[in-house]
């Protein structure tokens, strides 16, 4: 017992190398998941900006947070995917029947989760700041922006782990993340929410995308940040820890 | 001689559908051991248990010496497996994959393990390309070189040759029969009679849930009433005819 828990660590290098290959050897994962969320913000920006009422006078500051949440919502795809192919080719078997912890499998691939998401968002930022996106925020603002998004990261990571764990074919494995990108649609990513009919708004206002796109938004503008990312971190952890227990539980049959 | 595994009054069940209802056997230590049954007799549900993957409804099952059920990391340490359905990794290289599993098994010099291995199982050559291009055939003994890694005393292998053609059948038969000569333990699933006369020490056959004949082929053989003599022209089958043909090619 002892020796699985030493190599615990190491064992999970292992695993993370492992998945890495897997997705800088399928450029795809990588591109499909930047060229989405930046076509959108050329059509939201270029396209309606124009017609879109905000406070702001940029609108690229104002897009990008809901932006950055829709590309992890379908990074986070290819983890289920990723899982689920470990499944069907018994691969998991094989590392299973080793003298390793059986967790490190799936921390390989929330791991590679949170590097390959990292990757797609500092793109996405690239292209932001191209297209005027300017902030003043501090380092620690930047830090903090960054802890919000890694732990949104996992959070909706731990559900691709569920659903790639407990899906029965690869459209199952995937399809639970089409809701996820949709819902920064009906929060104040895009629009601010006063502008919507009331039931929409209710809905809106006390979904987890709407505080934490709030919180980004309020870091990166360098303004103080108010109640917003204690509701936001609130959310992030009660999804993280539920989806972390059901994807457990599908792990251990 | 002592014993690998041993298995008794092992139960299992599916959502009702009892697969395997008592089960008996012994495997003494260096032996080839054939489980022999029909698809679906309950052969890869046995594997599954002795490997950890499943737990047991009932009856008792030690691998090594250890239990199961409540010793399964030191079962993991005695064991390798290799699966009915080859358990590589598509994206990695073979090289890869040896280089992987050594690391997991913590070996100290992974990349002269898989060099060795590659080298053992005619792979070399393909050593850094995908498995996707390999044929069936290589793709088995991949999968049976990564069970190698580590050299475990133990070695479980759920149909190893099905699906696979004479010529790549006989290459594994080779193999196992190397790691049996070196003294691996290996416990070897089948549907075909013949794997199992060409190979093992010892035969079981799963039928119904239980072992319901095993022992040696000869003492197998005595179980079952003496064929009659008949002279007929004895007609080559069709595996041995493709082997003679075959086989001119020479060792590879
Ligand atoms: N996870 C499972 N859930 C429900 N039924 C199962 C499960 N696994 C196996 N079975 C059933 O148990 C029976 C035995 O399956 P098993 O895979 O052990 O047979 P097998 O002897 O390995 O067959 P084959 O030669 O086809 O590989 C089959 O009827 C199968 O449908
Ligand atoms: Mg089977």
């Amino acid at each position: 017992m002892e020796s699985t828990k030493n190599y615990f660590f190491s064992d999970m290098g292992v695993m993370l190398g492992r998945s890495m290959r897997h997705v800088f050897r399928s450029m795809d994962t990588i591109i499909t998941v930047c060229i989405t969320p930046i076509a959108m913000m050329l059509l939201f920006v270029y396209v309606f900006g124009g017609a879109i009422q905000t406070d702001t006078d940029n609108y690229v500051n104002y897009l990008l947070p809901g932006i950055l949440l829709i590309a992890i919502a379908s990074g986070i795809a290819y983890t289920a995917y990723r899982l689920f192919m470990d499944k069907q080719r018994g691969i998991i078997e094989r590392f299973h029947s080793m003298p390793i912890s059986r967790s490190t499998v799936l921390w390989g691939h929330v791991l590679t989760s949170i590097v390959s998401n990292a990757i797609s968002l500092v793109v996405i930022i690239l292209v932001a700041l191209i297209m005027g996106f300017r902030s003043s925020a501090g380092v620690m603002s930047w830090l903090a922006v960054a802890g919000i998004l890694i732990l949104f990261t996992l959070a909706l990571t731990w559900i691709a782990a569920l659903a790639g764990l407990s899906a029965k074919t690869v459209e199952g494995a995937s399809a639970f993340s089409y809701p996820l990108i949709f819902l920064p649609f009906i929060s104040s990513a895009f629009v601010p929410t006063d502008s919507m009919p009331t039931v929409v708004r209710v809905f809106a206002e006390n979904q987890p995308v709407t505080p934490i796109v709030e919180a980004l938004r309020a870091l990166l503008a360098g303004q103080p940040v108010g109640h917003d990312i204690w509701v936001a971190l609130a959310w992030c952890l009660g999804i993280w820890i539920v989806a972390y227990l059901f994807a457990m539980r599908a792990f251990k049959r | 001689m002592g014993t690998a595994i041993e298995v008794k009054g092992l139960r299992k069940s599916f959502k009702g559908t009892e697969v395997l209802k008592s089960v008996d056997f012994e495997v003494k230590r260096g032996q080839i051991f054939t489980l022999l049954g029909s698809n679906g007799a309950g052969k890869t549900t046995i594997v599954k248990i002795l490997t950890t993957l499943l737990k047991q409804d009932g009856g008792t099952a030690a691998v090594n010496g250890f239990d199961v059920a409540s010793k399964p990391d030191q079962v993991r340490k005695s064991i390798s497996l290799t699966g009915q359905f080859a358990a590589v990794d598509e994206i990695l290289t073979g090289r890869e994959n040896l280089i992987m599993i050594a690391k997991l098994r913590h070996l100290a010099n992974p990349r002269q393990v898989a060099d060795s291995l590659l080298m053992r199982f005619g792979l070399t050559d393909a050593a850094d390309r995908k498995p996707s291009t390999y044929s069936g055939g290589m793709r088995r003994r991949l999968d049976i070189a990564l069970s190698l890694v580590g050299n475990p005393p133990i070695i479980f292998l759920d149909e190893p040759t099905t699906g696979l053609d004479p010529e790549a059948r006989i290459e594994v038969w080779k193999i196992v029969q190397e790691l049996a000569n070196g003294g691996t333990t290996i416990f070897l699933t089948t549907q075909y009679l013949e794997e199992a006369e060409q190979l093992a020490d010892r035969i079981a056959i799963l039928h119904e849930g239980r072992i319901i004949a095993g022992g040696t082929l000869e003492e197998l053989k005595k179980l079952f009433p003496p064929a009659e003599v008949e002279y007929v022209e004895k007609q080559p089958t069709l595996e041995e005819i493709f082997l003679a043909i075959v086989g001119t090619k020479g060792e590879k």
